[in-house]
């Protein structure tokens, strides 16, 4: 392996399992964000325990997620310093505004939430959990707005001279019309995997608390009442998500088509120009992807995808590429096929997965009930992994779809790497990072199962603070309660 | 001035912000070695900066964020050159960021002290490498004529960047041991006041040394105000020495404030016009002119960060003003019984 595919792993890698979290961390901020503005509602203690113990799952998250984020900020200038000079003029604005924006928004307030139970009054402790979730969603609008312009440059010039593309319009980077697609489509997808986690931690315990009774009482760790609105509503979620996700996946798929042929040509692998073009479920072709052996395939669906008609032309692998080497110069301007192919149908495939487990979990718990079969378990367990896995491979497959291109038609990935970077520097960094990260997954994992386990949580201090009936930590000190222990203290 | 100087200058403070917040909480993570004495000392110390810190790294990530966006060869040229010790950097980052959240998360001897390793590696690691990194630019690195790193991991780390990295280091347990001071009450009050006033000693002389080291790398004797500033710098760390023994914590705070500010000052101040010169080819050198971005793009991000920076500082003052209430081994419940 040379220099830039080390370099292309290392941000693969590092890119990949930060990913892992950040879809956690946006849909659970909300869903923690709404238990909480439930409880201080209808002051129904439930819902507090609820709030409770989800967010202290949103914080084994979200520490994970900040810190791997760190890593990211770095990147392009680590092993990625050309593609830094070249684009650095457009692609530094979002990012500096996601941190001045958001990122400053959700480290601070996510602070004050953690420590603020019984010190802060509650109203302004409701609003900082508010402001961390809005946070994580500006964070993902600007983020995406850098993506955006690699598979869509946009407001732009090229300034020979100086060698770089320079920004003319800032509202046109920012209003991309992938940016406004895929905005919808990967905060719907992120939602999946956040209703995912409630609904199967919730179903988990609904299930142990039919075989331990004691556990199920009311106010137990396994009470069905809270864990079955718990249930409800991430299952609720995956399912608006999974619409949401599926209604823009569509559009998107028109504007990729329309943008980057090329991997809307990939993701099927579809070689030669059809009219109208079927999508294939199942593919065994050869290695290399050219030719397949055997295929299921559903008639004139690429087609409606691709353009919104049944009889569209989708235009083939061959046929781009011959554009291109007029377009370009000659080259090899196709993805990974059996990449794309396979990350394209797998993403929806688990995507479709998550939603029908999610429905079933609706229907298999309806009036009072409670399914115990092994595969019930089964299902419930595997839930969560679904809708992470499909963001992953969704991910996977608009990054390897882009090559090989780093920003799409101005700058090939090769050109984009340190120059001058050795191969034993980015080989080091790589193992490092992929024993550090390895460790990190495991971690994090290991955590939430632990902490899921034990269930709801006694929240007697929390709920007397709740109805105002003690002073908050930092009101005016009282001389008889100075010494209190802190409500919340690491 | 123009708007390449004035990201300059932007770029200056969110670094120098960075390293007078994230510095205390360094010293802090530092001071829960050898300066606890047991657990709920720890705890003591861990929970004062608890709900601040991460709100004070975001000023790191904002420093890079900017370069990026304003200089974008200066971002380029930075982490491409310090390639190793940044990871290294970021290694510990993480592990220190997670140890807090994670250290009370099971309950295990082991468990605790594999995170206390990493808060103490973390908070001292990046303390003295971002002093090590900072000063690099000062000193300048070997840079072709394409701004590319040419040198090896002998020209970052020299006997100058090094001294850096030590006033880093030293400053930040002085300003921690003054914050841990002010935020605590009882006996750890006490004696993070003694540390602070011997380290003080320490810090003077290494300050004091760096700092005119770096205004003579200058030469040219234009900057007589940065030697100026200098004098200064190393009376104020005097002065904080000298009123932490008399309980005046909060002046002692806001001194080593002000020496950190003034130490950062002097740093980017020397610089200025350039901000990474080249030690072996001199169009190599990247300037302020020369790195910066275009004029539409610093104009669209000034018009972002003068409204959001005074927000910024606004909702952070206000954290602050919130968790200002001292605390001590009292406030702390026994382990597991706070842990919801």
């Amino acid at each position: 392996m040379d220099v830039v595919d080390l370099a292309r792993w290392q941000f693969g890698l590092t890119t990949v399992v930060h990913y892992f979290f950040v879809p956690f961390t946006i849909s659970m901020a909300f869903l923690v964000a709404i238990m909480q503005t439930i409880w201080m509602r209808t002051n129904d203690e439930r819902w507090l325990r609820l709030t409770k113990f989800f967010g202290k799952l949103l914080l084994i998250n979200l520490a994970v997620g900040v810190v791997t984020g760190l890593v990211q900020e770095f990147q392009f200038g680590l092993n990625w310093s050309d593609f830094s000079r070249f684009v650095g003029d457009i692609f530094g604005a979002p990012l500096a505004m996601e941190a001045l924006l958001a990122f400053y928004l959700e480290s601070v307030f996510v602070g004050v939430w953690i420590f603020g139970w019984g010190r802060i009054p509650p109203k302004i402790h409701l609003a900082t959990i508010w402001i961390t979730a809005i946070a994580t969603l500006l964070s993902a609008y600007f983020i995406l707005a850098a993506n955006s312009f690699m598979q869509n440059p946009v407001g732009y010039e090229i300034n020979e001279e100086a060698g770089r593309a320079e920004l003319t319009d800032i509202w046109a980077v920012l209003t991309n019309k992938v940016t406004l697609v895929t905005f919808p489509h990967t905060i719907f997808a992120a939602f999946m995997v956040g209703g995912a986690v409630v609904a199967a931690v919730a179903m988990w315990h609904l299930v142990k608390g039919r075989h331990e009774p004691a556990a199920a009482t009311p106010g137990g760790p396994s009470d069905p009442g809270p864990f079955r609105k718990a249930l409800r509503i991430g299952a609720v979620t995956v399912l608006i998500g999974g619409v949401g996700t599926a209604v823009s996946g569509d559009i998107q798929g028109k504007i990729m088509t329309e943008v980057q042929p090329m991997k809307m040509a990939a993701a099927e692998a579809l070689y030669e120009t059809q009219e109208p073009a079927p999508l294939s479920l199942f593919t065994v072709g050869t290695l290399d992807g050219s030719r397949a052996l055997y295929s299921i395939e559903i008639p004139q669906l690429l087609s409606f995808l691709s353009t919104g008609s049944f009889e569209g032309e989708v235009r083939g692998i061959n046929d781009i590429q011959e554009e291109y080497e007029e377009l370009y110069g000659p080259g090899e301007y196709a993805p990974n096929i059996p990449a794309t192919y396979w990350t394209f149908r797998l993403m929806i495939g688990f995507g479709v997965g998550a939603a029908m487990i999610a429905a079933w979990q609706l229907w298999a718990t309806r009036r009072g009930q409670v399914p115990t079969s092994r595969w019930a378990l089964r299902a419930t367990v595997a839930l969560p992994f679904l809708p992470l896995l499909a963001n992953t491979l969704g991910w996977i497959f608009t990054e390897m779809g882009r090559q090989p291109w780093l920003v799409f038609g101005l700058m090939p990935t090769a050109s984009g790497v340190t120059p001058g970077s050795t191969t034993g520097e980015v080989l080091a960094t790589l193992i490092t990072f992929t024993v550090l990260y390895a460790g990190l997954t495991w971690l994090w994992i290991w955590l939430l199962v632990k902490h899921a386990r034990p269930g709801l949580p006694d929240v007697s201090a929390e709920a007397e603070w709740g109805r105002g009936s003690v002073r908050s930590d930092g009101d005016a000190e009282p001389a008889d309660d100075t010494d209190r222990p802190l409500t919340f203290a690491y | 001035m123009d708007l390449a100087t004035f990201w300059f200058v932007l770029v200056a403070i969110l670094w120098i912000g960075y390293l007078v917040l994230e510095g205390f909480d360094f010293g802090v993570g530092m001071l829960t070695r050898r300066f606890a004495r047991d657990d709920t000392e720890r705890r003591v110390l861990i929970n004062t900066i608890g709900p601040v810190w991460d709100g004070n790294e975001v000023w790191m990530v904002t420093a890079v964020g900017a370069t990026f966006a304003a200089f974008p060869e200066w971002y380029a040229t930075a982490w491409s050159s310090y390639y190793l010790p940044l990871v290294l950097v970021l290694v510990l980052l993480i592990l220190r960021g997670l140890a807090f959240e994670y250290r009370a998360k099971h309950d295990s001897h082991r468990w605790r002290q594999w995170w206390d390793g990493a808060i103490f590696w973390g908070s001292a690691g990046p303390a003295f490498f971002w002093g090590v990194l900072l000063a690099g630019f000062a000193q300048g690195l070997p840079l072709d004529s394409n701004h590319d790193f040419v040198g090896d991991m002998t020209d970052i780390i020299t006997p100058y960047t090094v001294l850096g990295g030590v006033v880093t280091l030293l400053l930040s347990v002085l300003h921690g041991a003054h914050y841990v001071a002010l935020k605590t009450v009882g006996d750890i009050r006490d004696r993070a006041r003694i540390v602070a006033a011997r380290v003080a000693v320490l810090a003077v002389a290494v300050t004091g040394g760096f700092a005119t080291w770096t205004v003579s790398l200058r030469g040219d004797g234009s900057f007589t105000w940065l030697a100026m500033l200098t004098g200064g710098v190393t009376l104020g760390l005097l002065a904080a020495g000298l009123v932490i023994t008399r309980r005046r914590e909060g002046w002692a705070f806001a001194a080593s404030f002000a020496a950190i500010a003034g130490v950062g000052i002097v740093l980017f101040a020397s610089l200025y016009p350039q901000v990474v010169p080249s030690t072996v080819d001199a169009s190599g050198s990247l300037t302020v002119a020369g790195a910066s971005s275009t004029e539409y793009t610093l104009t669209v991000m000034t018009w972002v960060a003068v409204p959001l920076v005074p927000l910024v500082l606004l909702y952070q003052g206000w954290v602050y003003w919130t968790f200002r209430r001292r605390i001590g081994i009292q406030h702390i419940a026994p382990a597991g019984a706070s842990q919801h």
